[in-house]
């Protein structure tokens, strides 16, 4: 078998309730409640962080590395996507917030989206030189990639093999720093990621060996820190590098119809996880038809909807387009950051290998044992009320049927079979207490 | 393994489901995802057709470890001409049916290309039998 997959997500049993509000919410049915705490299965878990977003004592968080790994660095890059500074109110400069982060101890910063400079005629070609079946399905948001790797095998060629903007940007970035006679062991370059999906591709990469990035920092507690700076005024602004010009079509790369727009043929772009899975389903069945090229997002509003921005998706997106319009007037000279000049040497490491399927549907690998399995979850399920309350700790009654018959749960676990059991005399009050502490822990039946 | 469908002639938003369905049992039984597509497309095309061009359909699909059969019987109008309905881009569709993006006349050759083996006997005025395998291994 592969590696095991690296998640982000974790969950702090100390803080964990059991409440089972994120077993409800996640869309690969990833979550189950044992011992009144909920644990994520880490085959099924795509990373997109709907756990995180519904949990209501922030037991789910998103490991982080600590922030002063960046000094174990000589050079320190923060590449930065363009949503880390939309999230700041218009009348921060982006200049400012530059000189925070070298205040804060970064030596460079670069942002990713100058990397798409390189990549959109990527694409171009790529779509030029495609012969497989349509559409094309981005591979920009690395939940939707493990998405489809679990829930769509049929549909992982069909991921464009193309890398992302953040490792291309920190693939370059490290190689003009080593052009200038830094040594690469020395440069570290730290992604500030707006969401946990991220963090997992950078550690368990797909379609590549390993990722340029060295470590990643979260974006909401980055931005506190230069925010806490901006606000107490300390005064010692240092110098920046001037920034060169971004256009916007790459600012917006990360937003909502930032890829569908510029590529070519006729384009569709989707946002929001459960959105993704409904379409993904069509696209599976060839239902969908004349689409080229597909956006597909795991957040709502992309980007600014990342589990880890601090503020609002809607504010930042507004945010960031004042800023490019304010820069639109101030500058109309463009300079390339001279990633241009690296086109060559980047477009063996803009193409990405095979992205392997890795379908977590199955209930057994053998056939005719899955065939058994089935057969015995349906007869199962008829037993079970079909509400789905999710008191046996599973998010529905097949989803319960299905963990009976591989082994993971037992028919007792049902509340409404308990009650049966009980009137059968199979099962005593005791014993029926004692199944739901496993399942809720002591606290729910005191 | 089998499991029964039912399809209504005219009722589009509903075809698909029978597909839908196989697809997540397929799934389940781990197998190949090339493989499920195919069939998946297959059916999908062969589900279409019922809801366009007949009045009832059933639907009977075989699964074991070997292979896939699957059966749709429907009540309708029947195939007068089985060879010439599966030239790409014949299609008797109404001009209804176009309107909802069906009738280019490409589904009874896309079941051919997506299957192992394909089987049409149909009586005008009564209905048509469509059958088709897909090998597992
Ligand atoms: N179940 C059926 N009952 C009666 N006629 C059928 C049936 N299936 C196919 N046909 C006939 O065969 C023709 C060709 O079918 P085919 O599925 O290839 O194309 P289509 O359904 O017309 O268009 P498309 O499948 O591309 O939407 C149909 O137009 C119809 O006349
Ligand atoms: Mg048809």
């Amino acid at each position: 078998m592969d590696k095991p997959f690296y998640h982000a997500l974790k969950i702090d049993e100390e803080l964990c309730i059991g409440c089972s509000h994120c077993m409800n919410s996640c869309p690969t049915e990833a979550i189950r409640v044992w011992n009144g705490i909920a644990s994520i299965d880490e085959d099924k878990c795509i990373d997109c962080g709907e756990c995180a977003k519904v949990c209501p004592t922030t037991a789910i968080y998103v490991e982080e590395d600590y922030f002063d790994n960046i000094f174990k660095y000589r050079y320190r890059v923060a590449l930065i996507p363009s949503v880390f500074v939309g999230q700041f109110p218009e009348n921060i400069k982006a200049s400012q917030i530059y000189s925070v982060l070298h205040k804060l101890g970064f030596t460079h910063v670069y942002e990713v989206e100058r990397a798409v400079e390189v990549l959109r005629e990527a694409v171009w070609d790529y779509q030029k030189e495609y012969v497989d079946e349509y559409p094309i399905i981005s591979s920009f948001c690395p939940a939707i990639v493990r998405l489809i790797q679990v829930k769509f095998p049929s549909l992982v060629d069909q991921i464009m093999k193309l890398n992302t903007p953040s490792d291309i940007a920190a693939t370059f970035y490290r190689k003009k720093l080593t052009d200038q006679g830094l040594r690469d062991n020395e440069i570290g370059i730290f992604y500030i990621t707006p969401c946990a999906a991220k963090i997992a591709s950078i550690i368990s990469p797909v379609g590549i060996e390993e990722s340029a990035v060295s470590g990643v920092i979260n974006s909401n507690s980055l931005y506190n820190r230069v925010y806490r700076e901006i606000k107490n005024e300390t005064g010692d602004i240092c110098a920046v590098p001037e920034p060169t010009v971004i256009h916007d079509y790459k600012l917006l790369w990360s937003l909502n119809r930032g890829e569908s727009r510029q590529a070519h043929g006729r384009t569709l772009a989707i946002d929001g996880i459960y959105n993704a899975i409904e379409f993904l389903e069509m696209v599976e069945n060839e239902e969908v038809t004349g689409i080229d090229f597909l956006e597909c997002r795991a957040c709502s509003q992309s980007c600014a909807g990342g589990i880890l921005n601090a503020e609002n998706r809607f504010l930042i997106i507004e945010r960031l387009k004042k800023r490019i319009e304010r820069n639109n007037q101030k500058t109309s000279d463009y300079k390339s950051s001279g990633i241009r000049e690296y086109k060559d040497f980047l477009a063996s490491r803009i193409k990405l290998g095979d992205i392997p399927s890795r379908s977590m549907m199955m209930l057994d690998a053998d056939m005719l044992k899955a065939m058994q399995k089935m057969k015995n979850s349906q007869k199962i399920e008829k037993e079970l009320p079909s509400i789905d309350c999710g008191a046996c700790g599973a998010p529905s009654c097949k989803a319960l049927a299905e963990d009976i018959v591989k082994g993971n749960a037992t028919l007792s676990h049902c509340i409404f079979i308990q009650n049966k059991l009980i009137k059968n005399n199979e099962i005593n009050l005791d014993t029926a207490l004692g199944i739901i502490r496993n399942i809720w822990g002591n606290r729910s039946v005191k | 393994m089998e499991f029964e469908y039912k399809v209504e002639g005219g009722d589009f938003t509903n075809a698909g489901s029978a597909s839908s369905s196989v697809k997540k049992t397929l799934k389940k039984l781990n197998v190949d995802p090339k493989i499920t597509r195919k069939i998946v497309v297959a059916l999908y095309e062969a589900e279409v057709n019922i809801v366009a061009h007949a009045y009832r359909g059933d639907i009977l699909v075989k699964i074991s470890p070997e292979q896939i059969n699957i059966t749709l019987t429907d009540e309708g109008p029947g195939i007068e001409n089985i060879e010439q309905a599966m030239v790409e881009g014949y299609s008797t569709a109404s001009a209804k049916v176009r309107e909802m993006g069906f009738g280019a006349g490409m589904g009874l050759a896309n079941i051919k290309k997506n299957t192992d083996q394909m089987n049409i006997q149909s009586e005008v005025g009564k209905g048509t039998v469509l059958s088709f395998t897909n090998f597992l291994s």
